[in-house]
């Protein structure tokens, strides 16, 4: 075998080992897809079915039952508006400290970071008893408050490591101009960071969408995103799996299909640009 | 720019997470030290340490903070050298790479009650799921995963909802490899073992010491899974702290010793952090 023939097998075999980690990892999601559409029966077949004629009863079902479109808005509401809410309070802060750090910067971000180690439970009790008292139990309200200070530590860093590589030189520039300081965060860091900002903003909104801890013991109907929507199916009287499937199916599509076109920016984001 | 405006320009957030830390941290341990059930009301004195005492003893916090322990450790390993290794292998140009990128990534975007109910109905039911399918064709008996093993399923679970995350930092901080040295190594005679130990190896550190944090930070609040999926049985088998509280306070209205129990998980997770940031903190720039 010539080097050439070697590299080109090499290649192949690569490929081919990619293809299968990337298929099995896959699969289970490929089958929840496949299984929403059988019917109940064809669901739970031994041997499982590849092949069968697709209905699409079961998303008619999930809506009647579940009112999915409910759940997905309260998703959409939560999730858009607490990362709406904490990019409003991240951006300046992470603006000052990234351009005027002082010698207590790298502490307030360690700190904040920390507030993100503090486990939800242990504070799952009084937020749960505050919520209550004002009347905030089942309501968007409160899942978007917490949503938004939940993220807002890991937003912070996310501008803030972005924010520090911006070239400092272009800003003075701009105060040379006579640029106010609002000027200068609105006309010049702005701009230049839009990628940044909306790749912070995709990773709160996946981390919003999927978020179930406080979704699960906040909410009961009115006010339950679609985390919480699922976990509604986990009954376990009879096995409805091709209506658990298409209600997963519609679950998850929506950020599935997003982190799909955003997956490079999550990754660059959720790393705090330490992987580039 | 005079440091009064930075500052108030980082009031907001500063202002927000510490009421977010500090008024719910102190009623939790207010609460703590009072009874409070919430079938008794009215019937709050202090008790002083007994809540802790009553957590510490309950049959289920061993288990819980080995199974808390077991499963942080046990899916950081999973993900972290199995991450490192299919990314090493998969670090070359092939036929339809951006598929696979995206293939790969999408368990990472399942929430994880969807996450918990696939695996649980149509991957391990014992008669039904693909996995007894796959046993009773190879001629063994199927295993009934959440009965026989219920740490390992959601161990299983939570590492297929992660490892995708690592394997994409990893195949991303790859791409960033010297070619060059690598290179050189080869024509130096180095082994491809040699090339992945001295040179791959210490070239993932910092991605490695990331991945680590984050996962961290996710790990040991692990709920939603294990909630859906086993609901923390059989016995206490799959019950981390997170789920232990949550049982103490949402099922068995015990204010007063869940408190406790949250304290005891912030200072685990404090504790965990320490030696985490010691060890990561050197590797993320601020």
């Amino acid at each position: 075998m010539t080097l050439n023939q070697q590299r080109k097998l090499k290649t192949i075999l690569t490929g081919l080992f990619a293809w299968s980690v990337a298929l099995v990892l896959f699969f289970p999601i490929f089958w929840m897809f496949i299984t929403s559409f059988k019917t109940e029966l064809q669901a739970i077949s031994v041997p499982p079915s590849l092949f069968f004629e697709p209905t699409l009863d079961n998303f008619r079902i999930v809506q009647e039952r579940s009112d999915y479109i409910h759940h997905a808005w309260n998703s959409v509401v939560t999730s858009f508006g607490s990362t709406i809410i904490a990019l409003v309070i991240a951006i300046p802060a992470a603006y000052s400290m990234a351009f005027f750090p002082g010698k207590r910067t790298k502490d307030i971000l360690l700190w904040m970071l920390s507030t993100k180690m503090l486990p939800a439970v242990g504070v799952l009790v009084p937020i749960y008893i505050l919520c209550r008292d004002y009347g905030l139990l089942d309501s968007k309200t409160a899942l978007v408050i917490i949503f938004t200070l939940m993220n807002l530590p890991i937003i912070v860093w996310m501008l803030f490591s972005y924010f520090k590589d911006l070239p400092k030189e272009i800003l003075e520039a701009a105060r040379m101009d006579g640029a106010t300081p609002w000027d200068e965060v609105v006309k010049v860091v702005l701009p230049l960071s839009v990628g940044a900002i909306s790749s912070t903003a995709l990773l709160s909104i996946v981390l919003c969408w999927n978020e179930a801890f406080w979704s699960l013991n906040l909410t009961a109907s009115d006010a339950a995103p679609l985390t919480a929507m699922i976990a509604s199916y986990s009954s376990p009287e009879g096995l409805f799996w091709a209506k658990l499937s298409a209600a997963s199916t519609l679950a998850c599509a929506p950020i599935v299909i997003f982190g799909w076109f955003c997956q490079k920016q999550l990754v660059q984001g959720l790393t705090f640009g330490a992987v580039k | 720019m005079k440091r009064s405006i930075t500052r108030l320009l980082m009031a907001p957030s500063v202002i927000m997470l510490l009421v977010w830390m500090i008024i719910p941290l102190s009623m939790t341990i207010y609460f703590s030290t009072i009874r409070y059930n919430l079938l008794y009301p009215g019937q709050n004195n202090f008790v002083g340490l007994m809540n802790f005492e009553f957590f510490i003893t309950d049959p289920g916090f061993i288990p819980a903070v080995s199974n808390t322990l077991i499963l942080l450790l046990s899916v950081l390993i999973i993900t972290v050298v199995l991450g490192v290794m299919l990314s090493a292998l998969i670090d070359k140009p092939f036929f339809g790479q951006g598929i696979v990128r995206v293939l790969l990534i999408s368990p990472f975007f399942i929430m994880p009650t969807v996450n918990a109910l696939i695996w649980k109905n149509m991957m391990m039911n014992p008669v039904y799921g693909i996995f007894a399918w796959i046993s009773e064709s190879l001629g063994f008996e199927p295993i009934d995963w959440l009965s026989s093993y219920p740490l390992v399923s959601i161990i299983i679970m939570v590492s297929w909802q992660w490892l995708p995350f690592a394997i994409l930092v990893f195949v991303t901080a790859l791409q960033s490899q010297d070619t060059e040295q690598k290179e050189a190594a080869q024509m130096d005679g180095a082994t491809g073992l040699h090339i992945f130990r001295y040179l791959t190896i210490p070239h993932l550190a910092r991605p490695i010491a990331v991945v680590v944090m984050i996962e961290t930070i996710f790990l040991l609040a692990v709920f939603a899974e294990i909630f859906v999926s086993t609901g923390g049985g059989p016995g206490y088998d799959s019950t981390n702290l997170a789920y232990l509280i949550y049982n103490q306070a949402l099922l068995q209205y015990d204010v007063g010793v869940a408190s406790a129990g949250g304290l005891f998980a912030v200072l685990l997770a404090n504790i965990v952090a320490f030696f985490l940031i010691r060890a990561v903190g050197k590797n993320l720039t601020v």
